[in-house]
């Protein structure tokens, strides 16, 4: 009765049909593709910034020439800038929020829930091809007169919507920027759209929303997060480009000399701009992680042998971070000069919010005890997630009490924190999604030796760039500056040598990974239906699964996805979809 | 593999823990009135994530270590009394600390940025630029002039865009490139932007604020040693932002009466 | 091809409206607290008489929610009704026709309304009111554009089979359609009181 578009119950053919395929699981693949060219792209772009920070005047071959801003291959202060405010922008909307939800998200979640395909495969195809839109625009501003925009990826104004007198970058730009924002948020609407309707409405026989696995209910309350977010930021980019283009006043006020030119605006209020980004910008750190927290959850049992601990405890506390991260945007503008009673008021449900993170913790490592552990890669990157996590989760601490921001905010104790978070722990999240799920979807198991090497190489070399900034905030050391040349910072450059080195050697180390996930596509062991022995139902279609995903026949579902370490049985674990009773004493 | 991950994690949080004990990179000494609360802040919120950190990290090492699946016939245990105990520990201890830090925290906070400033407080008015800072004091008349932001001439070095010729209040307002205060004297910058958004970072002074162009932000505080140090700019500005810099001087009242002098005869 | 889903009975458009409906209404409370913190924020603001014919539109459209009422009303295309054959659907179409036709006028007389504030002086970037004008209404205006090209899908699927083989959708579009009308009487009264 509920079925989505029949259009595509026929096999696709051709060239159209397969680029503008209406597959989910085409469309997952295109979106994972999609985040692999941004990650790579990101990557150097973090590397250009970083050897600038440790050898700010050393000649960079290939620069001059493919950057007009790079002469002589030396990167200018404005260059890193633009650098760094692109490699935050393509690492956090076209990486963190596409891979983990928008990618894993839409291969797996209708197969997880038993159906054929999303609710809406048009508009999942269309969700596609606008982010990919999107990232064209985004990149086209590498290329433009006055080079990329430096204002950082919360693009503040008055820098942001002035124009061309603030300075370089900030022409076109900032304006490319601002629209292909605005066009990714359109993008990521469709998505959610999809997530909710398909969650709500094509869910088979059997499978109540309390059977669904951990990553669906990820999933699904990522999409209801960032429906809420996307659709604030879309007006905030509206507003901005206004501002930029037309000549209105939203976020400019009156009397600003910018470039010896008395500025024309008048009225508007920059820290307006702020509670809106940040309104989106808080719950988008969320959608960032929660879909890492999903994939954990549903990856740790089967590599443990053993249910999750407190499994609805679990999803409520995933609810409550999502309620609660509308409530904590202040939390980034306590120095803003917003009224600073607001900023104890915002201060306490951040620290609310470390309850159900604090829980979910507790859960993982619960489930760690007593368990009979498999350290394939998977279960490696979900070990090391909760590590970083906690590493992470801790520094946030610090930052959610307005009287130490007030020393934290603006110094590289913050940039640890967030990549710590984002950087590293949402990373985490996603290599889990492919080393567990690789199999499913390509149907060869990738090389576990490689995998390991992979593993911890990463894990050692993000704790040695990431660890040490905090060091570094501590001591007064400012972020976004592309040299140390104040007094108090000189002594710094040591440290930061050292980050670049070992952010150089981490970034070697992803080339394992690239060189796995290659080779593996055509050189991998063909794999098996359930080669993880795990219990959802992507498990129980074969590798890869056919277009309508289960072959022509619905499943049904007796049980949850947390049978496993079930006793006196062959294979100690239950599928959702077998129709065997569970037995009534489980494992205790 | 699981054994090579537990020994990683074990070395990784001692060697941090380590460093953040050794305080080798640290805040700088805190020469303000009211500093010392964000200091005691800083300490106690440190040694309680210190303690979460270690312990957390120890028990995930110690958990991989201890249950490996080594093909033994081993049953699965369930942890003690299931997640019960992870949702009261986490309410109860987490609660606890988060209550006892915003009580505290909040005073502090309360102290320094919502409390007005002394009424006899040293007026001097800042304004940030790309890429600098300029401090002005209000002179022998105690006024500062208006401002007049189509006047602001930066080659013949009218920064605030004073008008002297027709405004009495503003012919004797000093202006300097460095941050000149007496010790001991309570003082209030009043904060203003002519361009972008800026910000005021003085670590010596546990002072921060960031500049909002088209508001007029108040901060306060009172030197109580003689230093020399920096003020940098925190919020994103532009292409200089890594060199924005001035002094901050904490000089005894005499040499402050001087230094007065010799800026405003200039 | 169905799916034999019997835990959840809501049909995918209907929930995908209510969605859309959702993501739409945070955009526009997103954009009225842009309006009443720019507002607030400086003296700047000054307030301009809404063109009179803004009162006629909000009447067309209201006319439309009630043509689209009584169009769905009379094709049998109500989920829970029986198919009673093509024979209603002659009239019931006519009234579809006439929703569509005052959606379009609506627009007509949004763009009427802007003229006639150009012609005052009052554009884009004039003050911040007449900003906020030109993009409530232009926001407005294009998510009304696209629920009339949701109720033109609806035309051509009800001409093509039957209004009950198009019954999801119509009540998809219909629930749309309303949700603009709503919409409308909120920002309305917006710019009533604040403008």
């Amino acid at each position: 009765m509920n079925s989505p578009d029949s259009s595509h119950t026929a096999r696709p053919a051709g060239i159209w049909r397969k680029v503008f395929s209406l597959d989910h699981k085409v469309i997952g693949r295109q979106y994972l593709d999609l985040s692999l060219v941004a990650v790579t792209t990101g990557m150097i772009l973090s590397w250009l910034m970083r050897l600038h920070l440790a050898w700010p005047t050393r000649y960079i071959p290939f620069l001059g020439a493919i950057s007009r801003e790079a002469t002589g291959g030396i990167i200018t202060p404005e260059y890193y800038l633009s650098l760094m405010t692109m490699h935050g922008t393509i690492m956090v909307f076209f990486v963190l929020t596409t891979a983990p939800f928008a990618g894993f998200g839409n291969f797996i979640l209708p197969i997880q829930i038993g159906a054929e395909d999303m609710a809406f495969p048009r508009f999942n195809m269309m969700s596609f091809w606008v982010t990919f839109v999107a990232f064209i625009v985004l990149v086209a501003a590498f290329f433009v007169p006055e080079g990329p925009p430096l204002s950082g990826w919360t693009a503040y104004a008055p820098l942001s919507a002035v124009g061309k007198d603030a300075g370089p970058g900030q022409g076109w730009g900032q304006t490319l920027w601002v629209i292909s924002i605005g066009i990714f948020c359109i993008g990521q609407l469709l998505g959610s759209l999809n997530f909710i309707a398909t969650t709500l409405d094509l869910r088979t026989k059997g499978m109540t929303l309390a059977r669904m696995p951990f990553s669906t209910w990820a999933w699904f309350i990522t999409a209801v997060i960032g429906l809420i977010a996307f659709s604030v930021l879309l007006p905030a980019c509206v507003l901005l480009l206004l501002d930029r283009v037309a000549g209105t006043s939203f976020f400019i006020p009156a009397g600003l000399v910018i470039s010896d030119r008395l500025q024309p605006h008048a009225g508007g209020s920059p820290l307006l701009w702020q509670h809106l980004f940040w309104f989106f910008g808080h719950p988008e750190v969320y959608i960032a992680i929660l879909p890492g927290f999903g994939i954990v959850s549903h990856v740790l049992p089967a590599v443990t042998r053993k249910p999750l601990l407190g499994p609805r405890v679990f999803i409520v506390c995933m609810a409550a971070i999502a309620f609660l991260s509308y409530t904590v945007w202040g939390h980034h503008m306590f120095m803003s000069g917003m009224n600073p009673f607001s900023a104890t008021v915002f201060s306490v449900p951040t620290l609310i919010i470390t309850i159900p993170a604090a829980i979910t913790t507790l859960l993982w490592i619960g489930t760690l005890y007593g368990a009979k552990m498999r350290f394939n890669t998977a279960a490696l990157f979900c070990l090391g997630f909760i590590s970083v996590f906690v590493s992470g989760g801790i520094s946030g601490f610090f930052l959610a009490q307005p009287a130490i921001d007030s020393y934290l905010h603006g110094t590289y104790f913050v940039v640890g924190h967030f990549h710590f978070v984002m950087g590293v722990a949402s990373m985490f999240g996603i290599f889990v999604g492919v080393y567990f799920w690789f199999p499913k979807m390509f149907g060869r198991m990738m090389n576990e030796t490689l995998g390991k090497w992979h593993f911890i190489l990463t894990f050692i070399g993000v704790y040695c760039i990431f660890m040490p900034m905090h060091w570094l905030g501590l001591a007064g050391n400012v972020r976004r500056y592309s040299a140390f040349t104040v007094d108090y910072m000189k002594g710094s450059i040591p440290l930061h040598r050292f980050i670049t080195v070992a952010a150089l050697f981490t970034g070697a180390a992803q080339l394992i990974f690239f060189y796995n996930l290659f080779r593996s596509r055509f050189r991998g062991e063909i794999a098996p239906a359930n080669p993880w022995q795990a219990t959802s139902l992507e498990w129980t279609t074969s590798s890869p699964p056919p277009h309508d995903n289960f072959g022509g026949h619905h499943p049904v579902v007796y049980h949850g996805p947390n049978e496993y370490g079930v006793a006196g049985k062959d294979g100690d674990y239950i599928m959702q979809n077998s129709p065997e009773p569970e037995p009534v004493a489980a494992a205790s | 593999m699981g054994k090579v991950f537990a020994i990683v994690v074990t070395i990784i949080t001692i060697v941090s823990t380590a460093i953040f004990v050794s305080h080798h990179w640290w805040m700088p000494p805190d020469v303000s009135l009211l500093g010392a609360g964000i200091d005691h802040q800083l300490s106690e919120t440190m040694v309680t994530s210190g303690i979460l950190f270690v312990v957390a990290q120890l028990v995930l090492a110690f958990f991989v270590w201890r249950f490996a699946d080594n093909n033994d016939q081993r049953k699965i245990k369930i942890f003690p009394g299931g997640a019960t105990p992870m949702v009261v520990g986490a309410i109860i201890l987490v609660g606890a600390e988060i209550l006892a830090l915003t009580l505290v925290g909040s005073k502090i906070w309360a102290s320094i940025y919502v409390a007005s400033a002394d009424p006899n407080s040293l007026k001097i008015d800042v304004q940030a630029e790309q890429f600098a800072y300029y401090f002005r004091y209000a002179g022998p008349d105690g006024k500062f002039g208006a401002l007049h932001p189509e006047l602001i001439d930066e080659s013949s070095g009218n920064f605030f865009g004073l008008d002297p010729a027709n405004d009495t209040a503003a012919r004797d307002d000093i202006v300097a490139a460095t941050l000149a205060v007496p010790v001991n004297t309570p003082i209030l910058l009043e904060l203003h932007a002519k361009d972008v958004s800026h910000a005021f970072y003085a670590p010596e002074l546990r002072l921060q604020q960031d500049f909002v162009p088209g508001l007029v932000i108040p901060i306060h505080f009172t030197a109580t040693r003689l230093i020399k140090s920096e003020i940098v700019c925190t919020q994103l500005c532009g292409l200089g932002h890594y060199n924005m810099r001035a002094y901050l001087e904490v000089m005894s009242a005499d040499d402050f009466k001087k230094w007065l002098n010799e800026q405003s005869g200039q | 091809m169905t799916s034999l889903s019997v835990e959840s009975p809501a049909s995918p458009a209907q929930t995908g409206v209510w969605v859309g409906i959702a993501a739409i209404t945070m955009s526009f409370a997103a954009y009225s607290s842009a309006l009443i913190v720019r507002q607030g924020a400086n003296p700047d603001w000054v307030h301009f008489t809404l063109p009179p014919i803004l009162f006629v539109n909000t009447l067309v459209v209201v006319a439309s929610s009630a043509t689209l009422y009584l169009a769905r009303a009379r094709s049998g295309a109500k989920v829970d009704q029986s198919a009673s054959g093509g024979a209603l659907d002659a009239p019931h179409l006519t009234w579809l026709y006439v929703t569509i036709l005052l959606g379009f006028l609506f627009l007509a007389g949004q763009i009427m309304a802007w003229r006639n504030l150009a012609g005052q002086g009052l554009t884009l970037a004039s003050s911040p009111s007449s900003s906020f004008f030109y993009l409530l209404t232009a926001m407005h205006g294009l998510h009304l554009l696209g629920g009339l090209a949701g109720l033109l899908y609806v035309v051509y699927r009800v001409r093509r089979s039957s209004a009950e083989r198009a019954a999801s959708a119509y009540k998809a579009a219909s629930l749309y359609w309303h949700f603009m009308t709503v919409l409308w009487l909120y920002l309305f009264a917006m710019l009533a009181t604040r403008i």
